[in-house]
């Protein structure tokens, strides 16, 4: 527990808020870029967020693709065995639901899964580490906007967005490459009430296509929020219930444990999860139903 | 807790991590852990193959041995018939040998019967003729008296 800062006595509520908030940077209105003062600015960057986020991928990156590189079929080193597992289970995952044929789901796959994995395995690193030692080097440094520190990108629902609003962009992306323009647009008009263009039906035919547009469009938009939300939501929780814990004093030493011992499910689980909803909707996009 | 542009620069990362994922990582895995899957279904058909050939292999090296048995019994079986009749050819030879050799040895005597009968029979008549000379006192004429001899002799 952070009891002495470079800001003051804190309280509890000051402690909470200094770990929820993100190192930012952004453009003021007079021109200059500005650190942490950017409340409501739309053009902000979450630097942190961004930087652990970026970090992770390079790690995943570069463990894979030296695995990759080092690939033999005939004498596999423990770490290839190791990668090939991973490999093989998301091939296995994504071949039982999606059975077309695509280069890029399986990989899209893979990267999700190992990326929002270590992301999410950052909430097991105790919570005050990594800010406590980003305080330390800004003070030594001058950078005290180092002051602000969140490790766990998938805490940031920036972060979270910004990963299924790519996934939204495939599915509407697959759904005009395998039905069309015109079967995608019928698949948001048509459904799920079918409009008659016969007789005196042609009358209410466009309320019902509208009604249908509404109600297939939230389906639609449902999708990558709910992707993005649930993961958001699942490790926001665990962090949070992380940083109480460490407000316990030394309870908090059991407590920790046992909420990190769950918290290895749950980091495992949304990844997965994230990884295997990408892939559904993914399908689903590319098939005919 | 803001949306703000951080959405923008994560999604970048993803496309290019996204990227390079599916360039750099993906294919060289599936195609080294397809290749082993290939190189082990063929190491157990090899093996299969192999299992195969075994048997094969032994059954013909039974049918090998089974005929070399039957063989080697024929070549005994012909070797007693010939050994059985090369002793009974034998052993008529010896027969027939001996026969000649009886025959012979008969033949012989017989001879030499003859002479010695012949011998005695000249020597006899030669006797009848001293003992004659010696009874008629005088000596007989061989020449004049040789159709007598002869047939003293043809007599004896």
């Amino acid at each position: 527990m952070a009891t002495e800062g470079g800001h003051g006595p804190q309280t509890s509520g000051d402690y909470i808020q200094h770990h929820l908030q993100n190192l930012q940077i952004c453009k003021l209105e007079n021109g200059e870029w500005a650190w942490n003062q950017c409340a409501g600015n739309p053009m902000a960057i979450n630097v942190d967020s961004m930087f652990w986020s970026v970090l992770l991928g390079l790690i995943f990156i570069v463990l894979f693709g030296n695995a990759a590189k080092k690939a033999s079929p005939k004498k596999p080193t423990k770490f290839q065995a190791l990668v090939e597992i991973i490999v093989d289970f998301i091939d296995s995952s994504v071949k039982d639901t999606f059975h077309g044929k695509s280069k890029l789901i399986a990989p899209l796959a893979l990267t999700i899964f190992m990326w929002v994995f270590f992301m999410n395995l950052m909430d097991l690193i105790p919570v005050d580490w990594i800010p406590e030692l980003s305080k330390m080097l800004g003070m030594a440094t001058g950078y005290e906007q180092l002051y602000y520190m969140k490790v766990v990108p998938t805490t940031d629902v920036n972060i979270t967005f910004g990963m299924s609003i790519s996934v939204f962009f495939l599915i509407i992306f697959y759904s005009i490459k395998n039905k069309g323009l015109s079967g995608f647009l019928a698949e948001l008009t048509l459904h799920p009430i079918a409009p008659t263009f016969k007789g005196p039906g042609i009358l209410v035919a466009p309320i019902i296509i509208a009604f249908n547009f509404i109600l297939e469009s939230v389906a639609l938009l449902a999708k990558p929020l709910s992707l993005s939300l649930r993961l958001f939501g699942n490790m926001f929780a665990g962090e949070l219930i992380f940083i109480l814990i460490a407000l316990l004093g030394y309870l908090q030493l059991p407590l920790h444990f046992g909420w990190a011992v769950f918290h290895i499910l749950i980091v495992t689980l949304q990844a997965f999860i994230f990884m295997m909803l990408t892939v559904v909707y993914l399908t689903l996009a590319s098939e005919e139903h | 807790m803001d949306i703000n542009a951080t959405i923008i620069g994560q999604s970048i990362a993803m496309i290019i991590f996204v990227w390079f994922c599916m360039k750099y990582i993906w294919p060289p895995l599936m195609e080294a852990i397809e290749e082993r899957q290939t190189q082990i279904a063929d190491g157990i058909a090899a093996g299969e193959q192999g299992r195969k050939k075994l048997d094969n292999a032994n059954i013909e090296s039974k049918k090998i041995l089974d005929d070399a048995r039957k063989q080697a019994t024929n070549i005994l079986d012909q070797a007693n018939a010939r050994a059985t009749e090369i002793v009974s050819d034998g052993k008529q030879d010896g027969l027939k040998e001996r026969e000649h050799q009886l025959s012979l040895a008969k033949n012989d005597i017989e001879q030499e019967t003859n002479k010695a009968r012949d011998e005695l029979k000249e020597q006899v008549s030669a006797l009848a003729i001293a003992s004659a000379e010696k009874i008629l006192g005088r000596e007989v004429n061989e020449e004049s008296h040789a159709d007598i001899l002869d047939e003293l002799a043809r007599k004896l």
